[in-house]
C-alpha cells in the first residue's frame, strides 16, 4: 500500500526567530564585507596574481558541490525507490536550491565586476565551461523548483511526473557536478589539475558533502521543532555517508596516484601531498583523518544505532574535512607555480617559480559565512512558509524495517 | 623643423614623425565624430546623418584583416640578463607601473631568468602574452572578453570583462593581472584599456599596430633582438627570418601555437 506522509510548517518558536535572526546578522555581514572589497579592490584581500582564486571561492566551490549532493536524498527515494527517503524530498530539494544560490551568491560578489552580472547572463562563449556553469546552475534551479512542484502539487495530473522530474533532476546534478569539476579538470596549463578525474572526484565529493548537511540541517529542523525523528533512519543514512565518504576518499588517492605516477608531475604531488606543509596537513589530517576516517569509524560504529550523535558528528567532521579539501585543491592547486620551462629553474620580478603563501583576509571568510548564512535562512524561511517537512520521521512511520531488526535489539539491549 | 628623435618606426621598417601622427590622430578624431553622427536602428536603417557620408562613418569600425597574423620573434642569443629596456617601453606606453614581486601590481611583460641546474647554463628573456592562435585565455572566459581579434592579437575587452580570473587561471605563461584597485588618473591610457577589477594583458600595443608601427617593446629593444611582422605574410622580414632559422615556442607541447617565438629557450 503506498504510504502517504504529512508535512507542517515550522513552528513559531523563539529557537526559529533566533537562528533565523542569527542567519540576517551574518548576512548582512557578508554583504557589507563583499561592499568592503569592491568598493576598495582585491588589493584589500589576501588574493594576488598568483592566487587570483582565494576564500571565497572555498565556500562558494564546496557550497556548490553541496547542493548538488543534497539533492540526492531525494533521487534516493524518487529515482532508487528507497522508501525511508521518500518523506526526505520536499526538504532535499529545497535545500539544494537554497544552498547552491548561497554558494552562487559568494562566487558573484567576489567577481571584479559584480555590476556586470547582466553582462555574464547576456553574453556567452559557448566554449566556456564557466558559460555552461551559468546554464546549468540556471537550469538547476528551474529542474529544483519543477521537482518540487510535482512533489507538492494536489493535481494527480501533475504528481504523475514525479518520477519523471526527479529522473531529470537526478541527472541534471551529474551534469552540473560534471561541470564543476572540469573547471579545474580542463585547465590544462596547471600541473595539479588538468586531470579528468576531477569530474568524478567532485561527484563523489558532492554525495558526501551533500548527505553531510542535509543530515545536520535534518536533524536541527525535526529536533528544533520537536519532531519525531528515528535512530533507524538516522543511522542509515550515516552508513550511507560513510559509503559516499569513503568513495571521495579513494578518488582523491586516485588523483595523486595517477600524477605520481608521471615524472613531471611528481615535485608537485611532492609539494602538495607530502612535503609536510599547510596543504598536506590540510590533506591528510583535515581530508583523510578528520573527514573520512574518523566519520567512518563513528557512523559504522555500534553506537550509532541507538545516538544521533556519532552520525551528527561523523557530518560535523566531513563538512570541515569538505572544506580542508576544497581549501587544498584551490589554493593549494594555485600555490604551485606555472612551469614555463619544465625542468629547469626559474625567477623574475613578477614571481616565476616561487611557492605562492596566501593568508585569507577577514572580508573574505565574512563574505563566505555570510553565503553559508543566506543558505540557512533560505531553509528556514522555506521550511515556515511550505510544508516541506514531515510531521514525523519516527522509524514505524518513515519505514517499518527500520523500526524492526538489528535496531530494535539494540535498542533493548541498551 | 621636424623632431629627429620623436620618429616610431613602422611595422614595415617605415619611419614616422609626431607630427604625421598628430595629424593622423586628428583625422581618425574627425572620422569619430562623422561615424558618432550617424544613428542607426540596426538592420541597416539610418536615421540620420550629419557631416561626413556613410562610407567615411565605418571608416574606423573597418575589420581586421584576418589574413594578418602578427607575430614576434625574440632573438634570445642578444637579450642581456640585466637589459629591462623593452619592459620599460612598455610601462611607459601602457601606463603600469609594478614594483618587483608585488603581488598586486599589473604586469604586461617581464625578464625571465631560466638557469638549467643540471648544466648550470643560464639566460634571460622576455615574456609577454604569447598571443596564441589556440588561447587558453579566449576558451574559458564565459563572456567572450577575452577575445582574439581577426588578426591574432589575443587581448580582453574591458568592457564585458566581469573579473572572474578564470582566463588568469588557464593562461600557461603567467601573461595576464588582475587590476586589484584603482589606477592613477595619471597613469591612465585611452588606448590600454586597465580598470578595477578586471584582468589586462599585453595587447602587442594594438593601438600601434593599427597606426602602422611596431610595440613598444620591439621599437625599444637596443639591440633589435625583437622582430614583429605579419606570420602569414611570407614575405615579412618575419617569416624569411622564421623560415631560415629554428624557432621555438615556451610550452609548445600545449599545442597552443603561440605568435611569439624564440630562436632559443633553455
Amino acid at each position: 500500500m503506498k504510504k502517504h506522509f504529512h508535512y507542517e510548517y515550522l513552528q513559531s518558536k523563539v529557537g526559529y526567530y533566533t537562528a533565523l535572526g542569527g542567519m540576517g546578522v551574518l548576512a548582512l555581514i557578508g554583504l557589507a564585507a563583499a561592499y568592503y572589497m569592491e568598493h576598495h579592490g582585491h588589493a584589500v584581500t589576501g588574493m594576488t596574481n598568483e592566487i587570483v582564486w582565494g576564500m571565497p571561492h572555498v565556500f562558494a566551490v564546496f557550497l556548490i558541490i553541496a547542493a548538488s549532493g543534497i539533492l540526492n536524498v531525494a533521487s534516493i527515494g524518487t529515482v532508487f525507490g528507497k522508501t525511508p527517503y521518500k518523506p526526505l524530498g520536499r526538504l532535499s530539494a529545497v535545500m539544494a536550491a537554497a544552498v547552491l544560490a548561497g554558494g552562487l551568491m559568494i562566487l558573484v560578489l567576489d567577481l571584479g565586476r559584480p555590476d556586470r552580472l547582466v553582462v555574464a547572463m547576456t553574453k556567452y562563449n559557448f566554449r566556456s565551461i564557466f558559460a555552461w556553469n551559468i546554464y546549468l546552475y540556471n537550469g538547476f534551479f528551474a529542474v529544483v523548483l519543477l521537482y518540487l512542484y510535482t512533489q507538492m502539487s494536489q493535481d494527480f495530473r501533475v504528481r504523475r511526473y514525479y518520477t519523471a522530474a526527479g529522473t531529470l533532476a537526478f541527472l541534471w546534478r551529474l551534469i552540473l557536478t560534471t561541470g564543476t569539476g572540469s573547471i579545474f579538470g580542463w585547465l590544462v596549463a596547471r600541473q595539479p589539475y588538468d586531470l579528468a578525474i576531477f569530474a568524478p572526484m567532485f561527484i563523489a565529493l558532492s554525495f558526501s558533502f551533500g548527505l553531510a548537511i542535509f543530515i545536520l540541517l535534518m536533524v536541527a529542523l525535526m529536533k528544533g521543532d520537536e519532531r519525531p525523528l528515528g535512530h533507524g533512519l538516522v543511522n542509515r543514512m550515516g552508513r550511507l555517508l560513510g559509503v559516499f565518504v569513503a568513495a571521495a576518499a579513494y578518488f582523491t588517492v586516485v588523483w595523486w596516484l595517477t600524477d605520481l605516477y608521471a615524472a613531471e608531475h611528481r615535485p608537485m604531488v611532492g609539494y602538495l601531498f607530502f612535503s609536510g606543509n599547510i596543504y598536506s596537513w590540510l590533506y591528510w589530517l583535515g581530508f583523510m583523518a578528520l573527514g573520512t576516517i574518523a566519520p567512518l569509524f563513528l557512523v559504522f560504529s555500534r553506537s550509532a544505532r541507538t545516538s544521533f550523535k556519532p552520525v551528527v558528528t561523523a557530518s560535523i567532521l566531513t563538512v570541515l574535512g569538505g572544506i580542508s579539501l576544497v581549501y587544498f585543491v584551490i589554493i593549494g592547486g594555485q600555490s604551485y607555480p606555472l612551469v614555463l620551462f619544465p625542468g629547469k629553474q626559474v625567477s623574475s620580478t613578477y614571481n616565476d617559480g616561487m611557492f605562492y603563501s596566501y593568508a585569507p583576509s577577514l572580508p573574505e571568510i565574512l563574505l563566505g559565512l555570510g553565503g553559508m548564512a543566506v543558505a540557512v535562512a533560505i531553509v528556514l524561511v522555506a521550511s515556515k512558509t511550505l510544508r516541506i517537512l514531515p510531521t514525523t520521521l519516527a522509524d514505524a512511520a518513515v519505514d517499518p524495517h527500520l523500526a524492526t531488526g538489528e535496531v530494535a535489539e539494540m535498542k533493548k539491549a541498551a | 623643423m621636424m623632431d629627429q628623435g620623436a620618429r616610431d618606426k613602422t611595422a614595415s621598417g617605415q619611419e614616422v614623425s609626431r607630427e604625421d601622427e598628430l595629424n593622423e590622430a586628428r583625422r581618425a578624431f574627425m572620422r569619430n565624430i562623422a561615424a558618432a553622427s550617424v544613428i542607426s536602428l540596426g538592420g541597416g536603417l539610418t536615421l540620420f546623418t550629419v557631416g561626413g557620408s556613410q562610407a567615411q562613418a565605418k571608416k574606423p569600425e573597418e575589420p581586421l584583416d584576418p589574413k594578418k597574423r602578427w607575430g614576434m620573434l625574440i632573438d634570445t642569443t642578444k637579450c642581456s640578463d640585466g637589459c629591462q629596456k623593452c619592459v620599460d617601453a612598455c610601462k611607459q606606453e601602457n601606463g603600469w607601473e609594478a614594483e618587483p614581486h608585488s603581488p598586486h601590481d599589473v604586469q604586461w611583460i617581464r625578464k625571465v631568468n631560466v638557469k638549467d641546474p643540471a648544466t648550470g647554463f643560464m639566460m634571460s628573456l622576455p615574456v609577454m602574452c604569447q598571443h596564441c592562435a589556440n588561447p587558453p585565455c579566449v576558451d574559458v572566459c564565459p563572456t567572450g572578453a577575452s577575445m582574439q581579434r581577426a588578426d591574432g592579437i589575443v587581448r580582453v575587452n574591458m568592457h564585458i570583462c566581469i573579473g572572474c580570473r578564470y582566463c588568469m587561471m588557464a593562461c600557461p605563461y603567467k601573461a595576464r593581472s588582475f587590476v586589484h584597485e584603482d589606477i592613477p588618473e595619471e597613469k591612465k591610457r585611452f588606448h590600454a584599456p586597465m580598470g578595477k577589477g578586471c584582468v589586462t594583458s599585453c595587447d602587442f600595443c594594438a593601438h600601434r599596430v593599427d597606426a602602422g608601427k611596431i610595440p613598444a617593446c620591439a621599437e625599444a629593444c637596443p639591440e633589435g633582438a625583437m622582430l614583429f611582422g605579419d606570420l602569414n605574410d611570407p614575405n615579412s622580414a618575419l617569416s624569411k627570418r622564421l623560415k631560415g632559422i629554428p624557432s621555438y615556442q615556451i610550452r609548445e607541447d600545449l599545442g597552443t601555437d603561440t605568435g611569439i617565438r624564440y630562436t632559443r629557450l633553455p
